[in-house]
């Protein structure tokens, strides 16, 4: 007990936000924010084949106000845009947004006037998974990566 | 929810938003109700969330880039999409594919036929708490994208058909992959049979609930499951047989009330009714293996690629070989079975490509940009059965390399303009269990 960190916010605050980091990155309530194709891949994900909920994610909650995660899957379009915009401010801090499959992360190959160029140009998005959809190998992997951030997150200072 | 003024008794009715984000309108449809109490007046549905301008798109690429596109409108039966409007654009052509290649796009069309009604029914009981129906159908579902995976390379947004043909030849060991999914996606309807079609519950929320008539279903356009639960006999397979369903034996469910149990009732009929379709495809299919003779003999180096692109690698290890210098020949018997042999749509085999120079200019005046595949001047209607009814690709050339026009008619534009009548005079309750057994697909909605 004597040694204490020599940088940071000191030794019980560092490991007391190791803790809630823990106990965050595995009981994510995640919003499903599904408009088009990903949905599929994403019902996949859920389903017993690939199982989500392994990963502690298995528990979508369709009210913003109790999610922790905004899964953004599937093109969105300008008159979707405001819609996404108005769910996320919804959200209660903390929280995270993942942009699944690569409508969401750049606006894919619909470079027209109808899709959003990429849902950060609206909101600021924590995980990009591309893939047109993306395979459910490769959601459980974001899901991990964005795991991880949680994790290291300092969730004690955080603004 | 009611308001009730003391003096008068009066009643006023409540307007109610449902959607664009919203558990049950499957993302991307805006329903706008009109209530008295829990009783539904007057339903206004607001399309066009999910418009990504599939037409205008098409109109830029060319024919054969328009195909991932149409993956995209119906995502959930992509592949009768890709096949609609390759049958169009080779109506226009004037060409016919191979035997074997409709036999194969027959096949594909009714595994993705499967998934769609598998995902239909699986959302819809997942809506009205269903789960344990939901994931048996989910698993149903993934023997088949695991079939769809070995014979396209991809899960779900497949661009698997080409004019002319399709992308490839089936892999080794389809037909017993295929027969194998099937067993698997049987024994998972019969559990979820079980399950739901005498649960009290699932009953009672989707009997005498949503009905479509048969006035309506005509009025509106509506076709495929929906018309046939109230019904309409029509079924573009059985009405305009178009690939090889003439030779198929195979049933259309009607349906007679026309309320959500009865559209659940026919999509599980059509998924068995598919699933025949398929066991009898699989035994008809023509072509048949080709199989290297590796008794000791020499063989062709491009004979030995072709197997092992197939995966036919057991027993080659003792084989004798030569080279061909020029690679002539290779893949060329493949090629004929799946894709039309005429030269201006269908792709030469890589080894023509890179083997001869008429092949070359072949591969390149196909593939370079404002060359092409150039349809003589004039427009083309073609409707397959797809998942939700009728789905229709109208082209129209003006002989140049790109569309001058696409347009889809699909079927789930017609279904929601007909929502009101089933949703009008029901419960709120019951705008979950309708409209999860409508299957409304935003990306042939709103294209």
């Amino acid at each position: 007990m004597s040694e204490i960190p020599d940088a940071g916010p000191g030794f019980f605050t560092s490991r007391l936000e190791r803790v809630i980091g823990w106990a965050r990155k595995y009981s994510i309530f995640q919003y499903p924010f599904v408009t088009a194709c990903c949905g599929m891949e994403y019902m996949s994900v859920a389903a017993g084949h690939y199982d989500i909920d392994r990963f502690g994610a298995g528990l979508p909650r369709f009210s913003p106000r109790q999610a922790d995660v905004l899964f953004v899957v599937g093109t969105i379009s300008h008159k979707m845009a405001p819609v996404l915009k108005r769910v996320y401010d919804q959200m209660c801090e903390p929280k995270w947004v993942v942009a699944f499959g690569v409508c969401t992360c750049t606006g894919g190959f619909y470079d027209n006037y109808a899709t959003v160029q990429g849902i950060d140009t609206i909101i600021p998005v924590d995980i990009y998974i591309p893939g047109c959809p993306p395979r459910p190998e490769a959601v459980l992997d974001g899901l991990m990566k964005l795991q991880a951030k949680i994790g290291k997150q300092q969730q004690l200072s955080r603004g | 929810m009611e308001e009730t003024t003391t003096a008068a008794h009066e009643t006023k009715s409540m307007l109610l938003n449902m959607g664009p984000s919203h558990p049950a309108m499957h993302g991307v449809i805006r329903l706008i109700t009109e209530l008295e109490g829990e009783k539904i007046l007057k339903v206004e549905a607001e399309i066009g969330y999910l418009h990504r301008a599939f037409e205008k798109s098409a109109e830029n690429s060319s024919w054969t880039q328009v195909m991932p596109y149409t993956d995209r409108l119906n995502y959930v039966s992509p592949l009768i999409n890709n096949f609609g409007y390759c049958g169009a654009v080779e109506k226009l052509l004037e060409i016919e594919i191979p035997e074997r290649c409709k036999y194969i796009r027959v096949m594909m069309s009714e595994v993705s036929r499967i998934t769609d009604h598998l995902t239909c029914i699986a959302a819809c009981t997942m809506e009205l708490g269903a789960m344990t129906a939901f994931l048996y159908l989910m698993k149903a579902r993934e023997y088949l994208y695991e079939v769809i995976e070995q014979v396209t390379g991809a899960r779900l947004t497949i661009s698997y058909g080409r004019i002319g043909g399709v992308k490839a030849d089936l892999p080794e060991g389809f037909d017993k992959n295929l027969l194998e999914a099937l067993r698997l996606t049987e024994r998972e309807l019969s559990e979820v049979d079980r399950l739901l079609t005498k649960n009290r519950i699932w009953v009672d929320r989707t009997r005498d609930v949503g009905v479509l008539t048969r006035e309506n279903a005509v009025t509106f356009g509506i076709t495929g499951p929906l018309a046939r639960a109230a019904g309409i006999n029509y079924d573009v397979r059985k009405a305009f047989p178009y690939l090889v369903y003439e030779r198929m034996a195979f049933e259309v469910p009607l349906g007679e009330r026309g309320d959500n149990y009865d559209r659940y009732l026919v999509r599980m009929e059509e998924m068995r009714q598919s699933i025949r379709i398929l066991r009898q495809a699989v035994r008809d299919l023509p072509g048949g293996p080709i199989a290297v003779d590796a008794g000791g003999k020499v063989v062709q180096s491009f004979d030995l690629v072709d197997e092992a692109k197939l995966g036919r690698t057991a027993g080659l290890v003792d084989v004798a070989t030569t080279v061909e210098p020029t690679l002539e020949g290779t893949q060329k018997r493949y090629r004929s079975r799946f894709a039309s042999s005429d030269r201006s749509v269908a792709l030469p085999s890589k080894e023509d490509t890179y083997g001869n120079i008429e092949g070359l200019m072949n591969h390149f005046k196909l593939i370079m940009d404002y060359h092409g595949i150039r349809p003589p001047a004039g427009e083309a209607y073609f409707a397959v059965e797809g998942a939700n009814g009728e789905l229709g690709f109208y082209v129209v050339s003006d002989g140049k390399d790109r569309p001058y026009r696409v347009r889809v008619r699909p079927p789930c534009f017609f279904n929601m303009a007909g929502l009101h009548t089933m949703l009008e005079g029901y419960l709120l309750a019951d705008v979950i269990a309708t409209f999860g057994s409508i299957n409304m697909i935003a990306g042939e909605l709103d294209r």
